[in-house]
């Protein structure tokens, strides 16, 4: 099978870029839209047959087959370090090539009702594409370098959309920290990147998670405080996943990133972008899974200690579309879990299997809990869930759409997000107990804080709105209807049989011991959430008083805001770049002045020797004439 | 008649040209067309250049010319290119043609002013092309020396103190380079026979020892204080921020450039016991540059400050670049120079631009001017992303290859040297944002900036020349990163032939 025309799922959404980003003066600002959604559409079933046809071919012994679709050489930089630019078809990137080019699709199509009238509207539909490419060149690279290429492409078109309302100082210094956060663990990637392709002197995917190659072996032999160079590298390159992914201590920026546009927030900081740390963790999985399990182990915990932190966070949270990122924050946790208890091969591959199937249904449920929220905030003209209350009846489908939203991401069966959180729970079982204990108790926190969302804005109290809020036009309930029914029907998709670590597929088992507990403790989080919020109730003022410290904490996110800004304020700028400013102006400057000043000063005290005067003249003369004749008579 | 005299004689041409006439109109069409006809010359020099190597000719210098000039001291004038030196002209010929569009409203004085900046470009010009230590160092000289007049008399701010600064420290910088010149010239023959100053006969001898430790640092150092080595870099905050627009793009986009060069072409390769004995010393420095550069930008207030610190933090880096001495780090080196020329002097043009319109370079006067003038600001946020690396522009591909190159060598002072040097891309990252943010986001907060008035067509042209450039490196860099290391594999054998 020939799979070159791959190549237009990547360049027609550049083209777009450069075509709406040259001619958004001349463009009537309409056609920005139907041009920008058209060409998602159309990528979006080249991308589906490109699943189809490659998911339907026979699967040979090693199952199914890399393929390299497309490969040029972009920058030769050592005799071996070559950086190729490609496409690399593989199980992992065709199922993120379906994934991001659906919701990125349907946030196109969301965005023409969504962002009628607002300035800008052609920019944003630029800058929709330019992040679909980056993208997309992102999961299909080749190579590490060219994933670093678009690692980097991605964070800028993220930063120019947190920073679409360019004009309010909120999204200024939001996209400003996004970009800084993210900027500085992708330095980890690249001396992450660095280290590895001089120690296995390849930058190619293939070559690294090859099994048989010596490159692994060979790398792991040197040692560096206890943990051998390729753990080493292994890790930095995970801080660059951790970064893009907001894993814990590096999640900051992502709250702040709500200010960017909701659409915006649905498909990059839900749905694709954000799910990028993971993928690389998982492209790189046989290279973390044989040569660094130490690495892996540092994964798992990362990830479960972000996946409770953030859940917490959610539960205090009162503006909408924060307690759906630190809820991403929490679910993302989940799959970094999944990765970091799986190990290699059949069977025992089955986190890295659930993780990527909890990738596949997060991006579709939580694509539609944002666009819902958009909806809703459309609607409403406020983000604070105080501001909103018994939009059921005015908002028949967003209710229900986001309703099965609501379900699926507590974990009720048969919804798509039942299976996959099942699947990761079972594996953490097997690993580790303490971790299962966490996710479990997670996934009931994380049931909770969901239906607090839901009843506070659909049942609960309706207050008085300045106009009645409507129903949504048919661009934006179409997307959330398309989600909604991908969400109940995602958890069917034989994932054991598409995606799996050695790229073969295995028999997963249901376990009922496992989904039982998950699924009471999920009901118990949604019946806790109904019977505080679902009507006006006193409550739940009560419960956070009597918790107050631990409330006040959690509210606040646990102040680790206040501590990075104490270290760039106080830290980089007043006590770092400060100094070095008044350093280089007053010492090493001031050595150069003093140099140029002493010499002025010593020729102006000489200068009077020159004075025209002839009896001075003489003067000098003669004591000089002494002086020597003294001096000749001394020596001798 | 070698092609490469047109290099010097289109410029002169020039000069003569604006020298006759005497409208204001005419003065301008006459630059515009002579320094267009330059940079259409330089490519088609790359073409001849490519056309030679097709034919066969596999010298390491093409296009090569002598003829004696001062016969006693074997004085000459030796002409003869290679990528590196092709790859420079180029930029050069470019950031020449986009400063004479950025000084279209100049004026006062108008035709002394473009006489003088075209004099300083033929300088750099015949510095690139000339082979001949001597007349190398005449050329450069003949850059440096319309600087102080360009400062001093169409400058702003303290710009008498400004010009004298630069130039005494140059000048400083010179009289170091001088003696070593002289040093790598009278030990040019150490069998007897006759001295030269002829730059590939000296590559073929071996200086001895001791002269090459003794001599090396003041070539390095000399070169160095042009490409602003810590810490002898203070003329170029002060003299940027004096300087004409122009000037500070020619400047900084050039100029400093004939610091990283000279230290490659002249300190490394003709003493390179000497480079392998002080590398470290001068690793250091240059580690200091890039990170200490960075810092002081982020706590600058003025537009060219911040400019002038980037400078000396991407300037840092292409000497230190050129000190990992292998073929990628190197190759890296000349890279940044390129694109930090390019960049840089999109910068400069964007901030006279910018100081054109709002009379003020402090950037917390400013703010929300994406509102009113959204070509400017488009450019310099696409300048701003070059400048910290952003993959698809200039930057990212030099600073790659210099991190992967320099990662090359293994033994750990290297391996933290080159580590520190990486974090630069997050402390850029830090100010550029930080300029974008406070100067062109936000709301507008001057109520007279509502009236103003994006770029005009003349801007439109210095800008858009320099965003191409910037974007076509950034885009597909293979074909330069070829052109540049077709010469470098013998260069870097040679240097480290004699460990």
């Amino acid at each position: 099978m020939d799979y070159a025309y791959t190549l237009i799922i990547l360049l027609l959404p550049l083209v777009t870029f450069l075509g709406l980003g040259l001619l958004s003066k001349r463009l009537p600002v309409a056609l920005a839209g139907i041009i920008g959604t058209a060409n998602l559409f159309i990528i979006a079933a080249l991308s589906c047959a490109t699943a189809f046809t490659y998911f339907t071919q026979e699967a040979g012994e090693a199952g199914f087959e890399a393929i390299e679709a497309y490969k040029i050489t972009w920058l030769p930089l050592t005799d071996k370090l070559i950086i190729h630019l490609g496409i690399l078809l593989d199980p992992l990137s065709v199922m993120m090539l379906v994934v991001i080019t659906l919701v990125s699709a349907m946030v196109h199509l969301y965005s023409i009702g969504y962002m009628k009238g607002e300035k800008g509207y052609t920019r944003y539909f630029a800058f929709l594409s330019l992040f679909t490419f980056s993208m997309l060149g992102l999961v299909v690279a080749t190579n590490i370098f060219q994933m670093y290429i678009f690692w980097e492409l991605v964070g800028v078109s993220s930063y120019l959309l947190i920073g679409f309302y360019y004009q309010k100082p909120s999204a200024v210094a939001a996209s400003k920290k996004a970009f800084i956060v993210t900027r500085f663990a992708d330095l980890g990637f690249l001396v992450g990147i660095l280290i590895l392709s001089f120690n296995t002197g390849t930058f190619e995917f293939q070559t690294l998670t090859s099994l048989q190659g010596p490159v692994i072996g060979q790398a792991s032999t040197a040692a560096f405080m206890g943990l051998s160079v390729t753990t080493w590298a292994l890790l930095l390159i995970f801080m660059g996943g951790a970064g893009k992914s907001a894993m814990f201590p590096l999640h900051i920026w992502l709250p702040d990133a709500m200010e960017g546009p909701t659409p915006v927030s649905a498909l990059i900081h839900a749905a694709t972008m954000v799910v990028a740390g993971v993928y690389l963790v998982a492209r790189l999985f046989p290279a973390y899974a044989l040569s660094a399990p130490d690495a892996l182990t540092v994964i798992m915990y990362v990830g479960s200690f972000t996946s409770l932190f953030a859940a917490v966070i959610a539960c205090t949270q009162l503006d909408i579309k924060r307690v759906l990122a630190f809820s991403t924050l929490s679910q993302i946790g989940y799959m970094m879990v999944a990765l970091g208890v799986s190990g290699y091969g059949g069977e025992a591959g089955l986190g890295y299997m659930a993780s990527l199937f909890h990738l596949f249904t997060h991006a579709f449920f939580k694509a539609l809990l944002f666009l819902g929220a958009g909806s809703v905030i459309h609607a409403v003209h406020s983000n604070l869930m105080t501001e909103m209350g018994g939009l059921r009846k005015s908002m028949p489908v967003t209710h229900l759409t986001f309703l099965v939203a609501c379900l699926t991401i507590a974990g009720i069966p048969p919804l798509s997000g039942f299976f996959s959180k099942d699947e990761i729970l079972v594996a953490a079982f097997e690993h580790n107990k303490l971790i299962f204990a966490v996710q479990w108790l997670v996934a009931g926190i994380t049931a909770f804080y969901m239906f607090r969302l839901y009843f506070r804005i659909f049942w609960n109290q309706t207050p008085a709105y300045h106009h009645a809020p409507h129903e949504s036009p048919v661009v934006m309930t179409v997307p959330l209807m398309f989600l909604a029914i991908a969400s109940v029907v995602a958890g069917f998709v034989p994932f054991h049989d598409l995606v799996t670590s050695d790229n073969k597929p295995f028999e997963t088992a249901f376990h009922w011991s496992i989904a039982g507990p998950s699924i009471a403790i999920a009901v118990i989080g949604i019946l806790t959430a109904a019977w505080l919020y679902a009507r006006p109730s006193l409550r739940p003022d009560a419960i956070s008083k009597s918790l107050s410290g631990v409330y006040t904490a959690a509210y606040n996110k646990f102040y680790i805001d206040e501590i990075y800004l104490f270290i760039t304020k106080s830290i980089i700028f007043q006590f770092i770049s400060r100094p070095v400013a008044w350093f280089d102006r007053h010492i090493v400057d001031g050595t150069m002045n003093f140099i140029g000043n002493s010499t002025v000063a010593g020729s102006a005290a000489i200068k009077r020797m020159q004075s025209g005067h002839v009896q001075l003249y003489i003067w000098y003369f003669a004591s000089g004439v002494l002086v020597l004749a003294l001096l000749i008579l001394y020596l001798n | 008649m070698n092609p490469l005299l047109f290099l010097i004689l289109i410029p002169v041409l020039t000069v003569a040209g604006i020298a006759l006439v005497k409208d204001l109109k005419q003065v301008r069409v006459i630059s515009a067309v002579g320094m267009g006809a330059q940079l259409l010359f330089s490519f088609y020099l790359v073409y001849l250049f490519y056309s030679l190597r097709n034919a066969g000719n596999t010298d390491a210098m093409l296009l090569v010319s002598t003829s004696t000039w001062y016969e006693a001291f074997n004085i000459q004038y030796k002409f003869g290119i290679d990528g590196i030196s092709l790859s420079m002209i180029v930029l050069t010929s470019l950031v020449t043609f986009a400063g004479v569009f950025a000084s279209w409203q100049v004026d006062f004085l108008t035709k002394e002013f473009f006489i003088s900046l075209i004099i300083l470009a033929s300088g750099v010009f015949g510095f690139f092309i000339s082979l001949d230590l001597f007349t190398m160092f005449l050329f450069y000289e003949v850059a440096v020396i319309p600087m102080y007049l360009l400062i001093g008399i169409w400058g702003s701010g303290p710009k008498e103190y400004s010009a004298m600064k630069l130039t005494l420290m140059l000048m400083a910088g010179s009289a170091l380079l001088l003696v070593g010149l002289l040093g790598i010239y009278f030990n040019s023959s150490p069998e007897g026979g006759r001295l030269t100053f002829d730059l590939t006969e000296i590559a073929k001898v071996s200086i001895p020892r001791d002269a090459q430790l003794f001599f090396f640092p003041f070539t390095f150092i000399g070169f160095g204080v042009l490409g602003a080595l810590f810490p002898f870099h203070t003329w170029s905050p002060d003299g940027h921020a004096s300087a004409p627009t122009a000037v500070s793009m020619l400047h900084a986009g050039v100029l400093m450039k004939l610091g990283g060069y000279g230290a490659f072409r002249v300190a490394m390769y003709l003493l390179p016991e000497g480079a392998h004995a002080m590398a470290w010393i001068f690793i250091i420095l240059t580690t200091i540059s890039v990170v200490y550069g960075a810092f002081g930008a982020i706590w600058q207030k003025d537009l060219k400050y911040i400019n002038a610190y980037s400078s000396v933090s991407h300037c840092g880096l292409v000497l230190f670049a050129l000190l990992m001495m292998n073929e990628t780090a190197t190759t890296g080196a000349i890279l940044q120079m390129i694109s930090h020329g390019l960049m840089t002097a999109l910068f400069f043009a964007l901030i006279g631009m910018i100081y054109g319109r709002t009379h003020t370079r402090m950037i917390d006067e400013m703010g929300g001017l994406m509102k009113v003038i959204p070509f400017l600001s488009v450019v310099y946020v696409i300048a701003g992303l070059a400048s910290l690396g952003l993959p698809g522009l200039s930057g990212f591909v030099a600073e790659m290859t210099i991190f992967v190159g320099s990662f090359q060598n293994s033994d750990t002072f290297h391996r933290i040297a080159t580590i520190v040097a990486c974090s630069s891309i997050v402390i850029t990252a830090v100010y550029i944002l930080r300029v974008v943010g406070i100067l062109l986001l936000g709301p507008i907060k001057n109520e007279h900036y509502n009236e103003l008035k994006d770029a005009k067509w003349f801007e439109k042209v210095s800008t858009i020349t320099l965003v191409i450039s910037i974007t076509a490196i950034g885009m597909a860099p293979f074909w330069l990163s070829a052109l540049i290391r077709e010469p470098l594999g013998d260069i870097i054998q040679h240097l480290i032939a004699r460990l």
